[in-house]
């Protein structure tokens, strides 16, 4: 869908009728227009695509930086890894959402600023699923065996541990995705993500904030059901990904 | 361990306040202000001073219990803290308290009866809790029951406009209100505070459904159960004497961690609800750029949260006799 908006969508996200504003949604405008007169279904689709490019972006920042701590840490152990781990930890620490508002602040306001404050964000717990899964198959008889034959650390952790690790770093992937759209939402309805008049599903709820009061409710409603419903679809991906890929793990799902 | 956590988290904090963008001395001077007073201003705080300076200072400060200085309210972030929390600790109380009250129960007859109304209460309670934006829900309920049926009061503050707060003795509203016997600001405060410590426990409430039905599921296919039903126990003290006890240990740390969502939260459902708290605080310093109350902000919460860990290990003490600290 996000994809195909330039297609699907009737209208285009800025699109400006000052003659159409605030209707409720109808043939014309399936969603409603907001107080421009733009339409509202056009900005949600367009919205998707910053939305879940956004996510993919943070999600990969996080991968890059947090999976390498995380092998290192978990493969070289000792000092280093000890102190890759505490760091971990303490940005563990931060209420996720109160770091991110942080960083996005810190960083500048605007979408770079977002998704890198996400990014930062859920390093640690990709550094710490990496960790876990590292020293457990470290141990195993494989990678001993490659260890005798002389290969190379980074080679033994890219090419043998990695792979080993894949399933579940792949259902942190997705769950991280939803949580990655969420966040992202909030720091723009605080004014610290998109800045206008991109189209981007955080942002469009604080612009109907206050609307919903006069009985506009479509300007809030819309955008909304489409982050919740975005978010779902990735926690549901992913607990159906856990089911598929780690046959072991059904009783961690009850 | 706390020790080497806390200069971490110090750190963290200092780093990441110290690259805001915009310049600090322009900020409290105004943009109008002539070069040389800006120039002074810099001089008076020490921006012009290297960062490894800067940051020394901030430690002896902060040792002495001093948070900074708030330029966007004028006074430090330690007074404006302490006139905001009790607001904020009242909602996130009230917050905690709601999704307990509704979690552990509907936790508990999700989990003994599978698949009844119940169970299906706590899965479209766990979509809310995951998936549902709090900013989007804090709309909604003003909508609903502010806007269109008229209920509650508007979303503004602790405590309708034309009504006196209670006498100040917790400086929270609704336990000033009962001790100071006055229903007319209990009445108000409650209105006011029903909306958005609800929007705020949803999160929780879902996390914490899920964890005491997920533990609840194991503990009663387990064999004191069963010994427990054989000898004649009634079902429900069964459930609540030998079940409830022992998932709760688990449930216990998610709980604890929540406290540090909870306080996220709050700087979303305090901006929505124009709550005199501190998250609201914290929005308008973060608009301003303003370093000092994000930092003390950060660092608060940060340090909470690892105090609250440690009292949760240590409740599992009390509640599993297996686990005794010396």
């Amino acid at each position: 869908m996000a994809l195909l908006a330039p297609w699907i969508a009737p209208y285009g996200p800025n699109e400006i009728r000052t003659e159409d504003k605030l209707q409720s949604p109808n043939m014309a405008h399936w969603f409603g227009t907001d107080n421009f007169g733009r339409d509202i279904f056009s900005r949600i689709l367009y919205g998707a695509r910053v939305t879940i490019w956004t996510g993919m972006v943070a999600i990969g920042i996080a991968c890059v930086i947090g999976i390498p701590l995380g092998a290192i840490a978990g493969y070289f152990g000792g000092r280093i890894g000890n102190l890759i781990m505490r760091f971990m930890d303490i940005l563990l620490a931060f209420p996720s959402l109160i770091l991110a508002m942080a960083l996005a602040a810190s960083i500048g306001p605007g979408l770079i600023g977002a998704l890198l404050a996400v990014g930062i964000v859920a390093i640690p717990e990709f550094a710490r699923l990496m960790y876990g899964q590292t020293v457990v198959i470290k141990e195993k008889e494989f990678i001993e065996a490659s260890r005798a034959l002389g290969v190379r650390h980074s080679s033994i952790i890219f090419q043998h541990i990695l792979p080993n690790a894949l399933a579940p770093l792949v259902v942190q992937i997705t769950l991280g995705l939803g949580s990655a759209v969420l966040i992202t939402s909030s720091l723009s309805f605080l004014g610290l993500g998109v800045k206008p008049p991109t189209a981007e599903w955080g942002a469009m709820i604080s612009y109907g904030r206050d609307y919903i009061i006069s009985g506009e409710w479509w300007m809030t409603v819309f955008p909304g059901a489409a982050i919740a419903t975005t978010t779902f679809g990735f926690i549901l991906l992913g607990d159906g990904l856990r089911d598929v890929l780690d046959p072991h793990g059904q009783s961690s799902r009850k | 361990m706390m020790i080497p956590s806390i200069i971490g988290i110090v750190m963290i904090t200092f780093i990441l306040t110290r690259i805001l963008p915009g310049d600090p001395a322009l900020m409290i001077t105004g943009e109008q202000a002539l070069p040389e007073v800006v120039e002074k201003v810099r001089q008076e705080y020490g921006f012009d001073q290297p960062l490894y300076i800067q940051f020394w200072d901030y430690i002896k400060q902060l040792l002495r219990g001093d948070l900074g200085y708030a330029w966007h309210t004028g006074h430090s972030v330690a007074s404006d803290f302490a006139s905001r929390f009790p607001a904020t600790l009242e909602l996130t109380l009230a917050s905690m308290f709601i999704a307990l009250v509704v979690a552990i129960p509907l936790g508990i007859a999700a989990a003994s009866r599978q698949n009844s109304i119940f169970d299906h209460i706590s899965r479209v309670l766990s979509f809310i809790g995951s998936s549902v934006p709090i900013f989007w829900l804090g709309l909604l309920l003003i909508a609903l029951f502010y806007a269109k049926l008229g209920w509650l009061p508007a979303p503004i503050g602790r405590i309708s406009g034309g009504i006196n707060p209670p006498t100040h003795i917790t400086g929270l509203y609704v336990l000033d209100s009962l001790l100071s016997w006055d229903m007319i600001a209990l009445k108000s405060s409650l209105h006011h505070l029903i909306l958005p410590s609800l929007c705020l426990s949803m999160g929780t409430m879902a996390i914490v459904t899920k964890m005491i039905r997920a533990s609840m599921l194991e503990v009663i296919s387990q064999d004191f159960m069963r010994t427990a039903k054989a000898k004649g126990l009634s079902n429900r003290s069964v459930i609540y004497r030998h079940g409830l006890v022992n998932s709760l240990i688990p449930s216990l740390t998610v709980i604890g961690l929540q406290f540090g969502a909870l306080l996220g939260g709050a700087v979303i459902t305090e901006t929505i609800f124009v709550w005199p708290g501190i998250g609201n605080y914290v929005t308008e310093s973060i608009l301003s750029a303003d370093y000092a109350p994000i930092q003390a902000m950060t660092l608060i919460s940060a340090i909470l949260y690892g105090f609250i860990n440690l009292i949760v290990e240590l409740l599992y003490g009390v509640l599993d006799p297996r686990v005794r600290y010396e």
